[in-house]
């Protein structure tokens, strides 16, 4: 059974990992990341070391280090919490990083809404410098800028929150070339979430086996879970990868009466009952944190709407499938309740939902039919029969 | 020596890199690293739909229906915006890649006001195209049947229609990418995203030059000229009205094409027999004044040389072209300052009216009143150009009517005639006398070529030191051109010339010449004589030409312009008969003050907000 533990909330001694990283080198550095497995929290699970090893060979003069702190997913809240109290580990996690990638440059792109963290951020990278200046006796030194989002959801996805921070409009670009090879301003960039950062210091401090101590083969490590919705004990859990739905729900006192758990948020994948022994981990049902427990008394209709909802609101409206596809779908989603529906909609938006994944330019657009297609395949007969549903009138 | 060149050649194939192997359909191909699947594609002759694609802009991989299945690969990925690997296996007609590619265009068509029938663009869109190829009959999604968002008629030329808009942004990379305007961009997210203006202001209220190459870039209806096709029929039908046509060198490179001509088939002849057949009472060239507008060009530039170089005056040089006038908008609002170096002539189009509404008409002896003086033009910015106030003699708009060169085609149409059927006509005389130099205005370099040609032997009293007057240097499609003339054995006015390199410089695309006219604001650019087109390839490529638009078209549509000045008997402006005589019996000489009052005209420096 997976443990409940506490590695991102606690303390290290700041500077003490960096010390370590200063004296493998940054090819090792790279070496020691890739051997521990560490693959990225974000949601999409990329390993860290290998994102860093092509950062690393890239050729281009200026390389850049990002820190995507743009919490967004529905949902989700677990970057806040690790900025609030652990930002100094995660700013360590950068300098680590940017040292080496060899970058010269790095950025905070931090959530609008968590402004009021930016005057601790700031205090956190000016104590760090400090502490980075004499424990490499005054060679090492990263430049940091926070830089705030405005609320695009797109700007998440690393290509976009790239753009947005060349001061463009937040849309994906082409992949490849990965930002990795041609990022900020074209230079070689690596962006990593909040809560890959925060881990890198242990990794440097304890050894690269030590995160393969935790979770499965696959998925090496902890987690953190942002947990909200029908449970007594709504929060952050941070556990080995690996464990059910259904201990989760135990842990956070979620009733008998659970219907569904949403997985990863408005992008991520509808749990019924049949799935609550499930493992959640990058092999079993991946996320990037958040876990929304839906109880009997729900309406999955309306969950799905709201949804759908937030995402014709939120396609960076670039390519066809995403920004068309999320508007047909809504539409489609609406006929239900107005008593219109049918299951030829659902068929043929199911078909939509196929070529909005295969075809849509980001991860954004390839993400949105996910809870479509599941709470449509657990819970049809709920969207079936919504417009005389008990809820309305 | 060509056995060198050849061994050299061997070497630099030998440093590239090892061409790159893959799989398309099963078939295996090499090509160089680098290449995308779709330009790999489009050299071996495979087709795969593209609407957000276009050979003049940078890739944005938006519109996705050129998705191609790539084996092994989660997702689809877009033709347009994936350079090849070695070992790929493409499929570009799999079930997968057959309906995704369906649905996107019933997406697109889905939230499409379709009134094809009346639609300006019927059945020269690329979308109705697609619908046709896709052999759609049914559209799951349609539930929008009638207009949701107003059109914005605000510009002087052309009109938004953002129902029929598909969000490829073709237009915002051509004003951005070739004409460095950056007038329009995608604004707010979502369902909500349209294209717009800054704030969303209607494009009157913003920085627009009105050059139309967003018109031209567009594949559907979604932006599309005003049209002036009925104003100059009812002019036609008014017995009362003596109505005159010129037509710009650059229509008949390109008219053609509307008929069903291959790209750079030059349609003089038949063009003005269509125009003669419709009831036009006057068939003139708008050439009759480039002619013009050299000898006043070539003259001012002589004289800011001669006030510069001998008076010791600053400010004057390097004097800048004035007949394109989508960029004479761009300066007005980027770069006022620079005004000054702005030649004063007016363009062609406006010389001409001026000169039909004046000399011509009294000469006819009928009241210029009763003259409609109609030019047929590659270009939206002429539209524009004719409408300004400063374009006006004795209160008489030069020009009262634009056609482009699409309106033109619907009007031959409209009249019945098919351009293929028709004999070759001449001009009328005098006004439809011109030159080979006057020819190439419609080509990139062509002012700076036909003003040489002048120039040159005014000072020297010999012909240009290029073979067959074809002054090679300055040709060419590159974005910025230089090239130098030297100075020799000048005639006594022009002593203080000899031995001078004479700078020039060439550029077209206005994104180019803001580079060009960056560097001569920051004083690091060195030039006597700057030659400035606003559209790509210079007026054969301008907003008004038949569609589609391609690179290739305008190098077939260049090479038409000059085989027609090469074929031509006179090559130099200067031996335009018509042209002298105008001097002779009118305006005495070039920069003469009637010249001056007709030909010359000022500029209004703009803000940019």
């Amino acid at each position: 059974m997976a443990r409940k533990i506490d590695v991102i909330f606690s303390e290290i001694e700041p500077g003490s990992a960096l010390a370590v990283a200063l004296g493998l080198g940054p090819e090792a550095v790279v070496e020691r990341i890739k051997a521990s497995h560490l693959r990225g929290r974000g949601g999409a699970g990329f390993p860290t070391g290998l994102k860093w090893e092509a950062a690393r060979r890239a050729q281009g003069a200026e390389r850049c280090f990002i820190c995507n702190a743009d919490e967004g997913e529905p949902g989700t809240f677990k970057d806040k919490k690790i900025l609030e109290s652990q930002s100094i580990k995660v700013i360590e996690g950068m300098l680590i990083g940017a040292y080496a990638i060899g970058a010269s440059k790095g950025f905070i792109y931090l959530r609008g809404e968590y402004k009021y963290l930016v005057r601790s951020i700031q205090d956190r990278i000016a104590k760090l410098r400090d502490i980075a200046m004499a424990v490499s006796g005054r060679s090492y030194f990263l430049d940091i800028q926070i830089r705030l989002g405005s609320g695009a959801y797109v700007c998440g996805e690393e290509t976009a929150l790239i753009e947005s921070l060349e001061s463009r409009r937040g849309e994906p670009r082409n992949k490849p070339p990965f930002p990795t090879e041609c990022g900020f301003m074209g230079g070689p960039t690596v962006v990593n979430n909040v809560e890959t950062l925060s881990l890198v210091p242990h990794i440097l401090l304890n050894g690269p086996e030590w995160l393969q101590q935790l979770g499965t083969t696959a998925s090496a490590g902890s987690k953190l879970f942002s947990v909200s919705g029908d449970c007594r004990y709504p929060g952050i859990y941070e556990f080995e990868f690996g464990v059910t739905i259904r201990q989760l729900l135990e842990e956070v006192g979620a009733g008998t009466d659970t219907k569904a758990v949403q997985i990863g948020g408005a992008s991520g994948y509808c749990a019924s009952a049949d799935d609550f022994d499930k493992p959640l981990c990058f092999e079993g049902i991946p996320t990037g944190g958040s876990i929304i427990v839906f109880n009997a008394s729900r309406d999955m209709f309306r969950v799905l709407k709201n949804f759908v909802e937030f995402f014709q609101e939120e396609s960076c409206g670039q390519c066809v499938p995403c920004r068309e596809g999320c508007s047909r779908m809504l539409e489609g989603i609406q006929k239900f309740e107005e008593g219109r529906g049918s299951s030829r909609i659902i068929n043929d938006l199911l078909e939509l939902s196929e070529t909005m994944s295969l075809a849509s330019k980001c991860g954004f657009g390839q993400s949105v039919p996910n809870s479509f297609r599941t709470i449509v395949s657990k819970f049809r007969d709920e969207i079936l029969s919504a417009g005389g549903g008990p809820w309305q009138r | 020596m060509a056995e060198m060149s050849a061994n050299a050649n061997v070497q630099i194939d030998a440093s590239a890199p090892a061409p790159i192997h893959v799989r398309i359909n099963g078939v295996t191909y090499t090509a160089q690293e680098g290449t995308t699947i779709l330009e790999l594609c489009r050299r071996e002759g495979i087709h795969i739909p593209t609407l957000c694609n276009h050979p003049d802009l940078t890739t944005k991989g938006i519109c996705r229906i050129c998705v191609v299945e790539v084996v092994g690969s989660r997702t689809l990925q877009a033709a347009c915006a994936t350079p090849i690997s070695e070992g790929m296996e493409i499929l570009t007609t799999s079930e997968k890649v057959r309906k995704s590619r369906r649905t996107i265009l019933e997406l697109l068509l889905a939230n499409h006001y379709t009134d094809c029938t009346v639609c300006p663009k019927n059945l020269n869109c690329e979308l109705q195209d697609l619908a046709n190829e896709f052999g759609l009959t049914d559209l799951r999604w349609k539930e929008r049947r009638e207009r949701t968002v107003p059109q914005d008629f605000s510009s002087p030329v052309f009109v938004r229609d953002n129902n029929k808009c598909i969000l490829c942004q073709r237009c915002v990379r051509a004003c951005d990418d070739l004409q460095g305007v950056y007038a329009v961009a995608n604004l707010f997210k979502g369902d909500r995203t349209i294209v717009g203006s800054a704030f969303n202001r209607p494009i009157a209220d913003i920085v627009c030059i009105n050059c139309g190459q967003c018109v031209a870039h567009c594949p559907t209806g979604a932006l599309y000229e005003k049209r002036s096709v009925d104003d100059v029929w009812r002019a036609i039908d008014d017995p009362e009205r003596v109505v005159v046509i010129q037509t710009a060198p650059a229509i008949r490179a390109a008219l053609g094409e509307a008929f069903g001509y291959p790209p750079g088939t030059r349609v003089t002849g038949r063009m003005v027999a269509a125009l003669k057949a419709m009831g036009f009472d006057h068939v003139f060239d708008t050439q009759f004044a480039a002619d013009l507008t050299i000898l006043e060009e070539a003259h001012e530039l002589l004289d800011r040389l001669k006030r510069t170089l001998v008076g010791g005056e600053k400010g004057l040089l390097p004097m800048t072209t004035s007949c394109s006038p989508g960029w004479i908008k761009y300066q007005e609002h980027f770069f006022p300052e620079l005004l000054p170096n702005v030649s004063t002539c007016k363009s062609p189009q406006q010389m001409f009216g001026a000169v039909l509404k004046t000399h011509w008409a009294k000469s006819m002896g009928i009241s210029a009143q009763r003259v409609v003086s109609v030019s047929a033009m590659p270009c939206t910015a002429k539209k524009f150009e004719a409408m300004r106030p400063e374009m006006s003699s004795h209160g008489l708009a030069d020009v009262d009517h634009v056609l482009t060169t699409r309106e033109l085609a619907g009007m031959i149409k409209q009249a019945g005639i098919d351009l293929k059927e028709m004999p070759e006509a001449s001009f009328d005389d005098p006004l439809g006398r011109s030159t080979g130099a006057a020819t190439i205005f419609g080509v990139t370099g062509g002012v700076m070529e036909a003003a040489l040609r002048t120039a040159y032997e005014v000072i020297t009293g010999r012909e240009v030191p290029f073979e067959h007057l074809d002054i090679v240097p300055v040709r060419g499609m590159e974005g910025v051109r230089r090239a130098s003339v030297r100075i020799e054995q000048a005639r006594s006015p022009w002593a203080f010339l000899e031995g001078v390199e004479l700078k020039l410089l060439i550029t077209h695309g206005t994104a180019n010449a803001r580079q060009v006219m960056t560097s001569l604001r920051e004083g690091t650019l060195d030039a006597h004589f700057i030659e400035i087109m606003t559209c790509p390839g210079g007026c054969l490529g301008g907003g008004g030409q038949p569609l589609p638009v391609t690179p290739e078209k305008r190098i077939a549509r260049a090479a038409a312009l000059y085989a027609e000045d090469a074929a031509h008997a006179q090559r130099k402006s200067h031996d335009n008969p018509a042209a002298q005589a105008l001097y002779r019996d009118f305006l005495g000489e070039p920069n003469s003050h009637l010249a001056h009052e007709l030909l010359h005209t000022r500029y209004v420096a703009r803000g940019r907000y």
